[in-house]
């Protein structure tokens, strides 16, 4: 299968990690500080890596921006809850994903496998004329949506933020990253517009909008887009 | 202000008055009853006025009166008619509210509205009640309303500063701009705490523990200044538009407002430091001015730069400063001050000598002459030494003068008896003398003596036979000048003894007013540093030295809480020694003399609690009697105020102390029973599926994985619940955003996906609705609330998130057994529901974060069985 580069500076985890990742099939390789990491990677070129932000010798962000230097690996930062700044300032310095600890080995094996799925297809390139995310389907030039087969109006902005979701399924993208995917790189609108705008959205297109299954809210971080039921 | 104006009143400000009076003429009247706070009587006072009204035949309507149950009030209400109120259902509550459609109809000429800032029920016609009140003005109907000074909207950061309680129910200054009259309604702070403690003030339950806070004798002294100051400030205003509107040029007394002379002189200094110090007693505005004389011989270039200097000092200072032109200094300073309503006025002590005055007139004569009710303050211009007055003799007055009067007295009378002494008799002239004895008399001792023996001589030479010698012939005559001499010292002696009276009653009078000026602003110091600033300020004018307050800090160590520079050297020994030792020491002591400064210490019983500092100027005289009284007096007073304060602060510490202990043993035993359960759970269940595991069934091994899996979730709520209070409880600021009501439920279900299940959760959002919160926190708070009411409740859940006037309520609501007895508590940390599982964290952490944004949280038995949770947080401006 794959090799996965674990990074994490608490043994337990890594041992779990590794008991996990090995019987799912994958191979392992283990580093316990930000030195140990750029050896790890350089030694056994990962399809993944799997990031602790809270190393002893520096901070896994650093890691993070030197890998992103000259590779497209997918990594996933690990964080625990409270830490919202440090996960939107992983994702915005080229984080493909993260799992707030605790997690279940369901979650995990799960991101793992978006993460490298994206990987695989060309996530940079124009994206594909139809889109299908559970019950909803997304005609790109025609600028057609239809859930469970009826077609729905969406706005322009609308529907700029359900396809930049969209190209990414199961992938969380920061407000800002979907504020410039919408409004441009050197937009200034605030975050609250783009609050209001994904609440209009989650009325088309959600049964519920209360309880959302598609487009689900990573509080404090930004918006997700389940390539899978729940 | 350049040339002096003339009398006319400005014709724009005439015509803008004469607009103003129309409108006024024409609209109704809005009276406020204003008081500082809950309980001084204000809806008393406006039922008692509104009776005297209708008893006037006034068409009188009670709009709507709280009466809170007092019988006092009831009964003021009992007679007047009343309007119906209006009943509002809302959330299972019946609410009476003025019924402004009622009143419009009815039309009386005056109604009653209490409360001017209260916030009507929801769906009312207005959100708050002063804008129904604005209605009612409009339609043409007089209002009489009560209002506290906490709601105006101004002060209320102010307030929040006094109190610590945030005022959300405010009313616009212009409100109270728009009042024709202000009436303040005022009880002093001690009475209304007399009130208070007898119930006799109503405090509705709710707010019962913020009033406690509130209602503290300090928060209402300071409320009862700013309402004082207010309802002044109204009255200044007013006085000035009547002045204006009656063309009055005299001066009206209400706010201090002071006047000070400046020139070139370099004494001007020392007046603009003395009237500012007097401006911040009063906290009265102040102006420094100085005048050109017309056709005056311009200053010299020193002296120009001297004035300037003058001047710049005074804006430093916080003076105003303006430069006036006129032909004469004192009327030039007297027009002003009385166009401007300056109530005293500042000036220099003459240093020149008198012929100046004479030949130039006097500036201080002409001012004292012409400045009617205006007060003025004369000052010695240079730093002199303190006064010698009080150490000469008493009743002597100074230099020759006295005697030159006294022998000028004998010389005169001997000189008319003289001329007449053919009409005369002996005793005719013996009467005339001890007239002018008399006289001289008045004037001490040594001239009475003086004018007896001159007149002894005199009589005896000129007129008693054989005359023109001193021989006596009749043995009478000795009598005679025996009665001279005698009446004379008696006279003198009297004299002087009134007049050590008098200056003793003046000093006795002064020295209690100063006890007392400095006993009252005391007792309104909060903390030591405030005990000692008034300490230290009332020492150095009453005693005329630099003077400081030295209390001990935590360590135990002498820093200096106000006054006087920090000690130095042997200085702070010298407050060491007297501190230690409690006994006093340094200057003028036999404990080390040579230092600058005397040291007494502030006993307090057994302990020292501070110490007083005191430098005196180098060529002062002894303290006298008087002196030290009130040095004496003055350390009294400040250690008493020291030993209250820092029994305050203590009591307040230990009450600290003793919740910290308290939250850490339950802390403690949280954790150690909450904690360790889930892990024997989990260590229990893995142990077994480790060594036992091939033997077991396979539907126990789910089970125990279940258990596992289960136990390890509770332990991170857990966690995260004590992680989240942390935080809140040491001050981290939520990062608040705008986010759409929608947005924060749906990511808070998301996350409870699991633990909802398929049960029914009712979700109702006013829709577009932004609340201004921090998502990461507020998703906890929500998710709190349904799991507290999934684990003590019963399906459907309700969960509603609307914004009520300016606030947004969030509520979550079951159909279970309700609320267990009593509510209040089960916000507390560590309190739980007895059967279920959990710390009884969770509640704890809802209350904690709704409270960093601003709100509040309640919890009631739901209608119809259940319970219904509520956090109330304020709605903001939405962008």
């Amino acid at each position: 299968m794959s090799t996965v580069v674990v990074v994490d500076d608490d043994p337990h985890v890594r041992r779990f990690l590794r008991a996990t990742l090995t019987g799912h099939g994958h191979s392992v390789f283990e580093a316990a500080s930000v030195a140990e990491a750029h050896v790890a990677i350089a030694a056994h070129p990962p399809a993944i890596v799997l990031l602790d932000l809270g190393l002893p010798d520096g901070d896994g962000l650093s890691v993070l921006r030197a890998l992103r230097l000259d590779s497209k690996v997918p990594v996933i930062v690990l964080s625990a809850r409270g830490q919202e700044g440090d996960k939107i300032a992983a994702l915005d310095s080229g984080a493909d994903d993260y799992l707030t600890k605790p997690f279940g080995t369901g979650e995990l094996m799960a991101r793992i496998r978006v993460a490298l799925r994206h990987a695989t297809e060309a996530g940079a390139g124009p994206a594909p004329d139809t889109m299908v995310v559970g019950p909803i389907r997304i005609d790109q030039p025609r600028h057609e949506v239809t859930v469970d087969g009826a077609s729905i109006k969406l706005t322009p902005i609308e529907f700029k933020i359900l396809v930049a979701l969209a190209r990414q399924p199961g992938r969380v993208l920061t407000h800002k990253a979907l504020v410039r995917a919408v409004w441009g790189a050197t937009s200034t609108e605030q975050s609250h517009t783009l609050r209001v705008h994904v609440a209009a959205l989650r009325k088309k297109i959600e049964q519920d909008s209360a309880r959302p299954k598609w487009l689900v809210t990573e509080a404090g971080v930004g918006y997700r887009i389940r390539d899978e039921a729940p | 202000m350049s040339e002096r104006e003339d009398d006319r009143p400005d014709p724009d400000a005439l015509l803008a008055q004469m607009k103003a009076q129309e409108v006024r003429a024409s609209r109704a009247r809005l009276k406020i009853f204003f008081g500082a706070s809950p309980g001084v009587g204000k809806t008393y006072t406006m039922l008692e006025a509104a009776r005297r009204e209708l008893a006037d035949g006034v068409d009188v309507m009670v709009g709507i009166v709280e009466t809170h149950g007092r019988s006092e009030t009831a009964a003021l209400v009992e007679g007047l008619p009343v309007l119906p109120r209006r009943s509002v259902e809302h959330r299972g509550v019946k609410l009476d509210e003025l019924d402004v459609d009622a009143a419009l109809a009815r039309k009386p000429a005056l109604i009653l509205v209490d409360e001017l800032a209260h916030t009507n029920a929801p769906g009312s016609r207005h959100v708050k009640r002063w804008q129904d009140v604005i209605d009612l003005l409009d339609a043409g109907i007089d209002v009489w309303s009560t209002l506290n000074v906490q709601h105006v909207e101004s002060l209320g950061d102010v307030i929040q500063q006094i109190t610590g309680v945030k005022v959300r129910e405010t009313v616009p200054d212009a409100v109270l701009e728009r009042a024709d009259e202000l009436a303040l309604v005022d009880l002093p702070p001690d009475e209304l705490l007399e009130r208070l403690a007898e119930g006799k003030v109503y405090v509705p339950e709710q707010v019962a523990r913020a009033a406690q806070n509130f209602f503290q004798r300090g928060n209402l002294l300071a409320l009862r200044e700013l309402a004082l100051r207010r309802t002044a400030e109204r009255v200044d205003v007013d006085v000035l538009a009547y002045r204006r509107e009656h063309g009055i040029d005299r001066t009206w007394p209400t706010r201090e407002r002071i006047l000070v002379c400046v020139g070139a002189s370099p004494g001007s200094e020392r007046l603009i430091r003395a009237t500012k110090r007097m401006a911040e007693g009063l906290r009265a505005p102040w102006v420094a001015a100085t005048v050109e004389v017309i056709g005056a011989s311009p200053l010299s270039a020193k002296d120009a730069d001297r004035l300037e200097a003058h001047l710049r000092l005074t804006e430093q200072l916080g003076g105003e400063v303006v430069r006036l032109r006129g032909p004469r200094v004192p009327e030039a300073l007297l027009d002003y001050a009385r166009e401007h309503n300056v109530t005293r006025i500042v000036a220099g002590k003459p240093t020149h000598a008198r012929w100046r005055d004479r030949l130039r007139g006097s500036l201080l004569d002409d001012l004292i002459r012409g400045s009617g009710p205006i007060e003025v303050h004369v000052i010695a211009p240079v730093e002199s030494a303190p006064a010698p007055a009080a150490t000469k003799p008493i009743g002597e007055a100074r230099g020759a003068w006295p005697y030159i009067w006294a022998a000028t007295a004998i010389a005169l009378v001997t000189a008319i008896c003289m001329s007449v002494a053919e009409l005369v008799t002996l005793a005719d002239v013996t009467m005339l003398y001890l007239i002018a004895i008399m006289v001289a008399s008045l004037m001490g001792r040594g001239p009475s003596i003086l004018a007896s023996s001159l007149a002894v001589a005199a009589f005896d030479f000129c007129f008693v036979p054989p005359r023109f010698t001193f021989a006596v012939s009749d043995v009478r005559h000795l009598l005679t000048f025996g009665v001279m001499f005698a009446s004379g010292l008696a006279i003198s002696s009297l004299t002087v003894r009134l007049r050590r009276q008098e200056r003793d009653a003046i000093q006795r009078e002064r020295r209690t007013a100063a006890l007392l000026a400095f006993t009252r602003e005391v007792a309104a110091a909060v903390d030591e540093s405030e005990v000692a600033v008034v300490a230290a300020r009332h020492l150095e004018d009453g005693l005329d030295v630099a003077a400081g307050v030295l209390v001990p800090d935590n360590d135990g160590s002498l820093v200096a809480a106000a006054g006087l520079m920090a000690l130095a050297g042997q200085d702070e020994t010298v407050a060491r020694w007297a501190f230690d030792h409690r006994r006093t020491a340094g200057h003028g002591t036999d404990t080390l003399p040579g230092a600058r400064v005397l040291a007494i210490p502030l006993v307090d019983g057994e302990r020292a609690v501070g110490v007083l500092a005191i430098q005196r100027r180098k060529d002062a005289r002894p303290f006298v009697a008087d002196q030290v009284h009130l040095l004496d007096a003055l350390a009294r007073q400040t250690t008493l105020a020291l030993a209250r304060v820092r029994l305050a602060t203590e009591a307040k510490e230990s009450a600290l102390r003793a919740r910290t202990e308290e939250l850490r043993s339950s802390l403690l035993s949280a954790v150690s029973h909450d904690l360790r359960t889930p892990l024997a759970v989990i260590t229990g269940a893995a142990t077994s599926l480790r060594d036992d595991g091939d033997r077991l069934p396979a539907a126990t091994r789910a089970e125990l994985l279940d258990s596992i899996v289960d136990d390890a979730r509770r332990l991170e709520r857990v966690l995260a619940n004590l992680l989240q209070l942390t935080r809140v409880e040491t001050g981290m600021q939520p990062t608040r955003e705008w986010v759409p009501a929608e947005e924060l439920v749906g990511a808070a279900l998301t996350r409870l996906e699991g633990a909802i299940g398929d049960r029914a959760v009712d979700v109702d959002i006013q829709s577009d609705l932004l609340l201004w919160i921090d998502p990461v926190l507020f998703e906890q708070v929500l998710i709190n609330l349904v799991e507290n009411a999934l684990k003590h409740g019963a399906p459907p859940l309700s969960i509603k998130v609307v914004r009520i006037a300016d606030r947004v309520v969030l509520e979550v609501a079951d159909r279970g057994h309700g609320l267990p007895a009593p509510s209040d508590r089960l916000f507390e940390k560590f309190v739980r529901a007895s059967a279920a599982p959990g710390v009884g964290l969770g509640l704890a952490v809802v209350r904690a974060i709704v409270v960093a944004h601003g709100g509040e949280v309640s919890a009631e038995d739901r209608p119809g069985g259940g319970a219904v949770f509520r956090a109330w947080i304020p709605a903001g401006t939405p962008p």
